[in-house]
């Protein structure tokens, strides 16, 4: 591993070295392993121990990181907190990394968000702190906190959606991501970092030193004999898949690094998809908002929300940020699982998706594209470029629900959508789909045939909750029982009525919710 | 909270103060180590344990051939590799490092392997062939007990004439109700490393509650005295009761594997390992037969208890005692009959969990009291104010302690009138009449919880504290830190004490070398105990110098005085330093060790009676929650506690305990479900299935407050009073509250058992339907 410091020109890049940014010095590494962790290489590699592992899967929050990239634009950057466990190292190209040691190297000179921290005793055990911390950082730069604005509850509830705590219940957490933007933020460089050395680099010095690490050739590394290929074109990302065929396309690396970090499996040749130019666009055309398949979920999710509003409790409760930082709506999707929160809504609301692949584009109902438990529509060589969502049209009725164990971060028992249409004769159009309760996500054709036709009342409803049995034959797991999952999917199509009826209900997550 | 005004000592100022935590400004920079951030040697290996995949299995054969030759493989660990004891059960020598033979659970380690690295390791061990002959499983308490299958046998409390008193009765309720277990989930998961020293020593660093017990276990497991081991813990990330046994099978397979290989090894737990391989809290099936009068006042009471222990004793003796103790919770309970089967089943053998067997005790009893109200249509509260404690004879507990400290009935009568308790029932019941899909909910609950180890000899402890001549001072005592603010509690005693800033004082790890024989840091005995015993320490400094200071200045003991890192010395001031100086020169012994035994407690097992516990910590709880009964989907709208932490060391500190505790307390009855599958396999095995509270679960309304001049009436440290564990039964507000959301006029009382999960209350809903599960009223 060789460090180059920023003033020293940079070597010509040889395309097995990544580069980024970690206390403001570069860091290039030549041929990194494809699956080595960004936790592990801040532990193991660099002993630099603040951040730490709870769980390795994304879930607890303890290994949490920010990273800065430049925006679409070239011009911005975006702050962005990430689970360090799963991500793999050389996706960081391009990239500034930043720890909770980015902070304060010391322990004396203490960031406000850490400052806060202390001042609230938001920490006991302080294993999970770092990953507070760099949580909540990340809230701090926001343009929502800007200003000295003081976040409110949900917000910091949505933020720190993915850091566990098991000691402190959370109480002072919250007090100090209130107070956080009290601290005067002039007296740290625009609040970017509480270390001397690095004090007088601006946003716009950032800037300058992550264009420069810009590479005019996609990434092509080898370590041991795997390979990590990041093309940086849609031709060149075809080309690649074509050459090779069984390699696994990497996207925000949610679902597949855990192949790595829990089943220990060794991976082919990576494909990432992340340095693609274009494939993260996202466009509102006259009829379709395209999601591009490399967009994350944070860019993608505003833009659904506000076509779709109704989605916005389900988006929230996707994962958590640092998660929904890095996955993408095409992973979610090709990934295929059956519990898989986006897929019943936008399954209903008539979705298609953009394949691509050496020998072209073609198009595909997001109705015909899962087969089997995990088995989907693609074929060899071929990817999902963009999903391609219908706009909404006015006096449809649609909703999706998600039923888990706890609200935040939770993977479904059973996730629900509906979406109906009425003309004179009654329901004109049906759409019901459900995760949770088969091995694919899959509509509901018994209970759609049971409304269409029919009055939207409580009998038509009774009738659905009755044809649903036809439906579907869940099974029992540790996150419901076949009976329950059955049961719920019946009382939800119940709450949409009740929802889209005169009496409209809140969720019961809402209540004592608004800030 | 409230600011401490009063102190019977305390000279420096220290006690008393909302002091953040020692490492706060560690934890947030990254900086605080923990053992995996420690340097590593450059020899340094790493271990992997290889789990049965087996319940319940004769282990035939364990071929290792292709974990060895796996890259970076350089060595593997079976039970005859083990030179002393293969065990690590303190109690009982029950529970093999490695099984050796007999496999027992899904998890038990049956070989380890150590690598050049994690990933190394981890891999090797998954390529290991083992060859099993299934044998039967028992994978439910209830199973265990027809089948007369315990790993300890089962013990019984009496007093009066129980089955009398309930034919008596003019109302009698019986039901079957079940609360689960729970995983400790501390965040940072299980870990130790050894490093072998010169002559036959071990050095090792362990993630643990209980050093001495690591130092004892790895010694016999070792083949080596007590003496050639070192264990140090500087801090934990989280324990919980989990490091309090646990820890042991870690640090002995660590230990054992750098006896074998000669180099220093690590193993530090994945976390679904961890998860599927070390211990929980117990779960427990309570049954009750209950008599009461009119007035709801119990009269009789009978009690199954029967909890899943797993496969070895482990804590298990002392858990399910400590559940008998507290069946009572606040309340009198004139005629008992109860009967407590510690079932031994094929699963991981359970541990010590913070409240260890109390919150189960008065999971039960609450069950019952909340089944009278609904009974009897009374409000839960006047249930519960029948039976609470009161004046003689209705003041001894089913075990024969006097209850001399009750205060619950007045945290009781406070809180119900800061909560405004009344007004918001009547509120809700109005509010449910208007909303048929979703349902509010309301329960008020004292706690009443017995502080220190049922087993008297365990109420000691030691420390050791030097001053240096620059009159800068370093404490050590048996304690550990896992979170819970206890090394800045001892540092602000030892300061005060002195009479010194805390500034000047040095918290250091728990470490064997330093303090021997230390107990547990458990049963919220930690500041009490360790506290007094490093007071006792400085105190015998205190007066080295007091007694120097009149030789030196001729002026009587009254003229001395430490404050402010100033000592008076009759008309002048000299500074803290300035004293230990002339002391040293004048050759003064500068380091004390301390020791403490906690007074007046005595106790025979053999009759479950005496006086088990120094005092009673009190609290109350109202919690206020939202039920959608389409879904049972659910949310804790708003809380408020009023906790007594006697007078408190440190009141952040303190109300760091209650909020956490509250909290896990509320995890552990509604999200946190343990499940096995039908092999015996747990399928909740790390964070993305097994789900504890998360921020957005904070009530949105959460008001915490201790009681005011609440001195403790017994000689504690300062007057302080324990706050580990009581707080966390406080959540049993919750669990009532949402019984209370789903109870109806077809159906009072529903038969909700815990955890409350969304799928649990619907189930318990739609019982309405069908009274399955109901409490069979007996009237006549
Ligand atoms: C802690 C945690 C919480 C989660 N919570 C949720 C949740 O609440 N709801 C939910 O639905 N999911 C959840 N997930 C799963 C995961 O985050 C989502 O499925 C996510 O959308 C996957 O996107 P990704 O970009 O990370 O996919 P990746 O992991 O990169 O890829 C997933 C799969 O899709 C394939 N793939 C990716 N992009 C393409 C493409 N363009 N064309 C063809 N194939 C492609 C990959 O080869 C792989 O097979 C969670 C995961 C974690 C770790
Ligand atoms: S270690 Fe738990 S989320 Fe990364
Ligand atoms: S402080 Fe211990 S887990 Fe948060």
């Amino acid at each position: 591993m060789a460090v180059n410091s920023p003033s020293v020109p940079a070597h010509p890049v040889a395309c097995d070295t990544i580069r980024f940014v970690l206390d403001g010095e570069i860091i290039s590494i030549c041929n990194p392993d494809p699956t080595r962790t960004v936790l592990q290489y801040l532990r193991d590699d660099l002993r630099r121990t603040g951040t730490k592992e709870g769980c390795a899967e994304g879930d607890c929050g303890a290994c949490t990181v920010v990273l800065l990239e430049l925006d679409r634009t070239g011009n911005e950057l975006r702050v962005r907190a990430i689970n360090s466990c799963i991500q793999f190292l050389p996706t960081l190209d391009g990239k500034e990394l930043l720890t909770v040691e980015s902070l304060s190297s010391d322990g004396k000179r203490l960031h406000p968000v850490q400052q806060a921290l202390v001042d609230c005793h938001g920490s006991q055990c302080g294993f999970c702190t770092p990953g507070f911390v760099m949580s909540l950082f990340a809230l701090y730069k926001s343009e929502a906190c800007a200003a000295g604005r003081k976040p409110g509850r949900r917000e910091i509830d949505d933020t720190l959606a993915g850091n566990l705590c098991r000691c402190t219940g959370y109480r002072p957490i919250i007090a100090a991501a209130q107070q956080m933007s009290d601290a005067s933020r002039t007296n740290v460089a625009e609040g970017w970092l509480a270390q001397p050395s690095c004090e007088h680099r601006s946003s716009m010095e950032k800037v300058a030193q992550l264009r420069n690490l810009r590479r005019d050739s996609g990434l092509q590394c080898a370590h041991a004999g795997r390979r990590f290929i990041a093309p940086q074109s849609i031709a060149e990302l075809s080309a690649a898949l074509a050459a090779n065929p069984g390699a696994t396309l990497l996207a925000g690396g949610t679902d597949v690094g855990l192949w790595v970090t829990k089943q220990y499996r060794e991976l082919g040749p990576i494909i990432y998809i992340g340095a693609v130019s274009g494939l993260d666009r996202i466009v509102r055309t006259s009829t379709h908002l395209e999601i591009g398949s490399a967009a994350t979920l944070s860019d993608a999710v505003p833009v659904i929300i506000r076509e779709y509003p109704v989605l916005d409790e389900l988006f929230r409760r996707f994962a958590s940020p640092p998660i929904r930082n890095a996955a993408t709506l095409g992973g979610n999707i090709a990934n295929g699982s059956p519990i898989g929160d986006s897929m019943p809504a936008l399954m209903v609301l008539g979705t298609t998706l953009l394949l691509n692949s050496s020998d072209g584009q073609r198009e595909i109902s997001l109705d015909d594209f899962y087969q089997d438990y995990m088995v989907n529509a693609l074929r060899p060589g071929e990817f999902v470029e963009s999903v391609q969502i219908p706009l909404a049209k006015p006096g449809a009725l649609f909703g999706s629900y998600k039923v888990s164990k706890r609200f935040d971060q939770d993977i479904s028992c059973v996730c629900a959508a509906f979406y109906l249409t009425q003309g004179g004769d009654g329901i004109a159009t049906a759409r019901v789909a459900f995760g949770g309760l088969s091995a694919t996500i899959k509509r509901a054709k018994a209970t759609e045939q049971a409304l269409l036709g029919k009055a939207w009342n409580e009998a038509t409803v009774a009738a659905g909750m009755v044809a649903m049995k036809r439906d579907f034959t869940p099974l029992t797991d540790m996150r419901a029982s076949a009976a329950y999952r059955m049961r719920v999917a019946q009382n939800l199509l119940r709450r949409f009525y009740l929802e889209t009826g005169p009496d409209a209900r809140f969720n019961v997550y809402e209540y004592g919710r608004e800030d | 909270m409230d600011a401490k005004t009063k102190r019977s000592t305390g000279q420096s100022g220290a006690v008393g103060k909302p002091l953040p935590h020692d490492s706060a400004h560690l934890h947030v920079a990254g900086q605080a180590a923990y053992t995996d951030d420690l340097p590593e040697p450059r020899d340094l290996l790493h271990v992997a344990v290889g789990m049965s995949t087996h319940a319940h299995a004769r282990v035939n054969s364990i071929d290792l051939d292709a974990v060895r030759v796996a890259p970076g493989v350089i060595a593997t660990l079976l039970p005859s590799d083990i030179p002393g004891d293969n065990n690590f059960g303190a109690i009982v020598a029950d529970d093999p490092i490695l099984a050796d033979g007999i496999a027992e659970y899904v998890g038990h380690p049956l070989f380890a392997v150590a690598a050049v690295s994690v990933d190394a390791a981890r891999k090797a061990a998954r390529r290991a062939v083992i060859d099993y002959t299934p044998l039967h499983a028992i994978l439910d308490p209830l199973e265990a007990v027809s089948a007369g299958s315990f790993v300890l046998p089962s013990e019984e409390m009496r007093r009066g004439d129980a089955q009398a008193g309930l034919k008596n009765a003019p109302h009698r309720l019986a039901r079957r109700v079940r609360c689960g277990g729970q995983d400790q989930f501390y965040l940072e998961g299980q870990i130790a490393m050894a490093l072998p020293e010169e002559n036959g020593g071990m050095l090792v660093y362990s993630s643990t509650q209980h050093p001495d017990e690591v130092q004892s276990m790895v010694a016999h497991a070792s083949g080596r005295d007590a003496k050639d081991v070192i264990v140090i813990c500087r801090r934990m990330g989280g324990a919980f009761g989990g490091k309090e046994s646990q820890a042991a099978l870690i640090a002995c397979i660590a230990v054992l594997m750098a006896d074998k290989t000669g180099r220093s090894c690590k193993l530090r737990l994945d976390r679904d390992d961890d998860m599927i391989m070390t211990g929980k809290r117990h779960d427990f099936v309570i049954d009750y037969d209950v008599g009461f009068d009119d007035d709801g006042r119990i009269l009789a009471i009978d009690f199954m208890l029967a909890s899943r222990c797993g496969i070895s004793a482990d804590l298990s003796g002392p858990v399910n005692d400590r559940a008998m103790f507290h069946c009572d919770n606040a309340y009198f309970l004139p005629q008992l009959a109860l009967v407590s089967h510690r079932c031994k089943t094929n699963t991981v053998s359970n541990t010590a969990f913070r409240g260890f067997g109390g919150p189960q005790g008065m999971f039960g009893i609450e069950c019952a009291i909340d089944d009278i109200a609904r009974h009897l249509e009374m409000d839960p509260l006047a249930v519960r104010r029948q039976n609470f404690y009161g004046a003689a004879p209705r003041n001894v507990t089913h075990y024969g302690q006097e209850v001399d400290d009750n205060i619950a009935p007045a945290i009781m009568d406070q809180l119900v009138s800061d909560s405004d308790y009344d007004a918001r029932r009547a509120a809700i019941r109005n509010w449910n009449q208007q909303n048929a899909v979703h349902k509010r909910g309301i329960a008020i609950t004292p706690v009443k919880f017995g502080i220190s180890f049922t087993s008297t000899m365990l109420n000691q402890a030691g420390a050791l504290v030097h001053i240096y001549k620059d009159g800068s001072v370093q404490l050590n005592h048996g304690g550990t830190e896992m979170g819970q603010g206890l090394y800045i509690k001892v540092a602000q005693v030892v300061a005060d004490e002195l009479g010194v800033d805390i500034g000047q004082v040095r918290i250091t790890a728990a470490d064997t070398s330093k303090v021997p024989n230390a107990s547990a840091t458990a049963a919220s005995s930690g500041s009490d105990m360790n506290g007094k015993a490093a007071q006792n320490a400085a105190a015998k400094i205190k007066q080295r110098l007091t007694e120097f200071a009149c030789r030196h200045f001729s002026v009587s003991e009254t003229e001395i005085l430490f404050a402010k890192g100033q000592v008076r010395i009759g008309a002048q001031s000299l500074p803290f330093a300035k004293l230990v100086q002339l002391a040293w020169a004048d050759r003064v012994s500068l380091s004390a060790t301390g020791y403490y035994r906690t007074p007046k407690i005595h106790y025979d097992r053999s009759t479950f009676s005496g006086r088990p516990f120094f005092y009673f910590a009190y609290g109350a709880a109202v919690a206020e929650v939202l039920v959608d009964t389409l879904t049972g989907e659910n949310r804790i709208l708003r809380v408020d506690i009023l906790h007594d932490c006697g007078d408190s060391l440190n009141p952040a500190v303190d109300l760091g305990q209650i909020e956490g505790g509250f909290v896990q307390g509320a995890g552990w009855l509604t999200s946190e479900e343990l499940c096995w599958n039908e092999k015996g396999g747990l399928t909740t095995h790390a964070p993305s299935t097994y789900k504890i509270p998360t921020c957005s679960d904070l009530a949105p309304e959460f008001n915490v407050r201790m009681l005011k001049n609440a001195t403790n009436r017994e000689d504690t440290i300062y007057r302080s009073k324990a706050t580990g564990e009581p707080p966390l039964m406080l959540a049993l507000s919750v669990f009532f509250a949402i019984r209370d959301a789903i109870s109806t006029e077809a159906n009072p009382a529903p038969a909700l058992d815990a955890p409350a999960t969304p799928e649990s209350i619907l189930r318990a809903i739609d019982n309405l339907a069908d009274s399955a599960g109901q409490p069979q009223g007996i009237d006549r």
